[in-house]
């Protein structure tokens, strides 16, 4: 419980129904089609309670909170083409 | 979105050495297994151990992301379980030609690159994509293969596919998912392709260029590899040269050859410039005073907040309109994406129009505010980085373009005639 977490959300399952800036207006903001700008990925403990329920609300279960350590080593592998050249 | 045939207008490198194009400078025609082999030896029998010599050699991927190769061949090797490797000669960027050059002329120094990979991840199988739409690369690679075939030199097989051709169809998770039977669009991660790729396994995905190093470090070693390039991109690297350039082709480089140097390469320029677009249409416009001196590397161009990208530089005439030329390339690149993620599905479109409505002198009062907003909030936002790509382009234009900008505020279309070759700007349809 103590382990910092992480906010993520999946971008692709993500169809900007708004839920998560409702519930969790410090982190979550929605541009102006109504999709998620997140503010900061980390989450403070007196904010967890909160995440929880937006993760939870979250119609498409796109939301999500990983425990930090782990994410950080494969953070800087988006190995993304452009295309690609190769993308 | 059609592929050009290899450029044939090819001079020697301004400066430093020639490898991978090595032979095609002297030989002037394709090398076939035998004579790849009467060049090079036989791929030497060096297992898992290829990892740590390509870590020492200190070699990044060629496709555009700059990741170090060796570490991600480590991560993709220390699952424990048996792996894939995917050579991705897909090029989907637009003015990258460099990829169908190699695989054209070199055939077979990438086929050894991604066999050599193989053996040391624990790889099963290879998989080598390259667009559909390029049927005479094709016919050609398909020849290397059986060539290869017959003459029993591989311990495991490659495997050809012809993949759905557009921008984002080379990016590694969409390869991935298209060679599991989806469509060829990105994935969310995590999972990494690391971790969980071709059929759930581990998988390397690899630039062709890239693993054609690989093939050569496997012979010569880490020593021999660093002697070109810098500290921060060792060898040597391709790079598409195109725009207002008198032969338009492929060079291969030693990173840190500076920008000026590069457009002297090809017989120079024919006319005066203005600005380069570094790094292809997901790259970084620079006014052409500024990026002449600067080192073509991912260190000598950091410090203009530029990327070698998957070495492309485009040269833009002094009599050109930037703005006219980047709307129409935001233009390619909104039709372009998955159509999964909310930038690409509004931010990117809007942009799109927004500059549009700028280049063509229809500005409303709110337009300039509203564009930086909207660029300002397409990075990060994606499955992939293909907004993240457009906002480098869109912020750049506005930055290195700026006088352009007021004069279009002010007084409407500059009627300027359009110099660039951009891809139709048509949505893709065939993603399976």
């Amino acid at each position: 419980m103590t382990d910092a977490l992480t906010l993520r959300i999946d971008r692709v399952a993500c169809t900007g129904h708004g839920q998560c800036a409702e519930l969790l207006p410090e982190l979550i903001t929605l541009d102006e089609w109504g999709y998620p700008v997140l503010h900061d990925t980390a989450i403070p403990a007196n904010l967890r309670a909160h995440a929880r329920r937006a993760i939870r609300a979250c119609p498409r279960l796109a939301l999500h909170a990983d425990p930090t350590a782990a994410r950080s080593d494969s953070s800087s592998q988006a190995a993304v083409t452009t295309t690609s050249s190769t993308r | 979105m059609n592929q050009a045939p290899a450029p044939t207008h090819l001079l020697p490198p301004t400066t430093g050495t020639s490898r991978l194009l090595e032979a095609w400078h002297t030989e002037s025609h394709p090398a076939d297994l035998t004579e790849h082999l009467n060049r090079h030896g036989p791929p030497p029998r060096i297992g898992a151990s290829l990892i740590e010599v390509v870590e020492q050699a200190g070699l990044t991927g060629r496709g555009g992301a700059g990741f170090p190769t060796g570490r991600k061949m480590r991560s993709v090797a220390g699952r424990g379980r048996r792996a894939v490797v995917v050579a991705n000669g897909m090029e989907s960027e637009p003015a990258s030609r460099k990829d169908r050059l190699l695989l054209g002329v070199a055939p077979h120094l990438v086929l050894d690159g991604a066999l050599l990979a193989a053996q040391a991840v624990g790889a099963h199988q290879v998989h080598l994509c390259v667009p559909r739409t390029s049927t005479e690369q094709l016919r050609e690679l398909a020849a290397a293969v059986d060539e290869r075939r017959m003459a029993a030199i591989d311990p495991l097989p490659v495997i050809l596919h012809a993949a759905p051709h557009g921008y984002v169809t080379s990016e590694s998770t969409a390869l991935v998912h298209w060679l599991n039977g989806g469509p060829a669009r990105p994935l969310s991660t995590p999972p990494r392709t690391s971790e969980k790729g071709v059929r759930g396994r581990p998988t390397l995905v690899q630039n062709v260029e890239t693993l054609a190093h690989i093939a050569l470090i496997a012979r010569h070693g880490p020593d021999w590899f660093r002697q070109a390039g810098t500290a921060d991109m060792p060898g040597t690297t391709l790079v598409t040269m195109t725009g207002t350039v008198r032969s338009p082709g492929v060079l291969e480089i030693e990173p840190g050859t500076t920008v000026g140097q590069l457009l002297q390469g090809l017989g120079g320029v024919p006319e005066p410039l203005q600005a380069v677009l570094l790094g292809g249409f997901a790259g970084t416009w620079l006014p052409v005073d500024q990026a002449l001196g600067l080192g073509f590397s991912r260190s000598g161009l950091a410090s203009a907040g530029a990327t070698p990208g998957a070495g492309v530089v485009i040269a833009l005439p002094h009599d050109a309109c930037g703005l006219a030329e980047t709307a129409r390339m935001l233009t390619y690149l909104a039709a372009n994406g998955a159509q999964q993620c909310g930038p690409c599905l509004f931010g990117l479109p809007a942009v799109a129009a927004d500059f549009t409505a700028l280049a063509d002198g229809h500005a409303d009062a709110d337009l300039l505010s509203r564009l930086r907003r909207r660029v300002g909030l397409l990075p990060g936002r994606g499955a992939c980085s293909h907004p993240d790509g457009a906002a480098r382009l869109a912020a750049s234009a506005l930055t290195t373009f700026a006088d352009d900008v007021e004069q279009h505020l002010h007084r409407g279309h500059c009627e300027r005639p359009s110099v660039l070759s951009v891809p139709r700007a048509t949505r893709m349809n065939e993603w399976r």
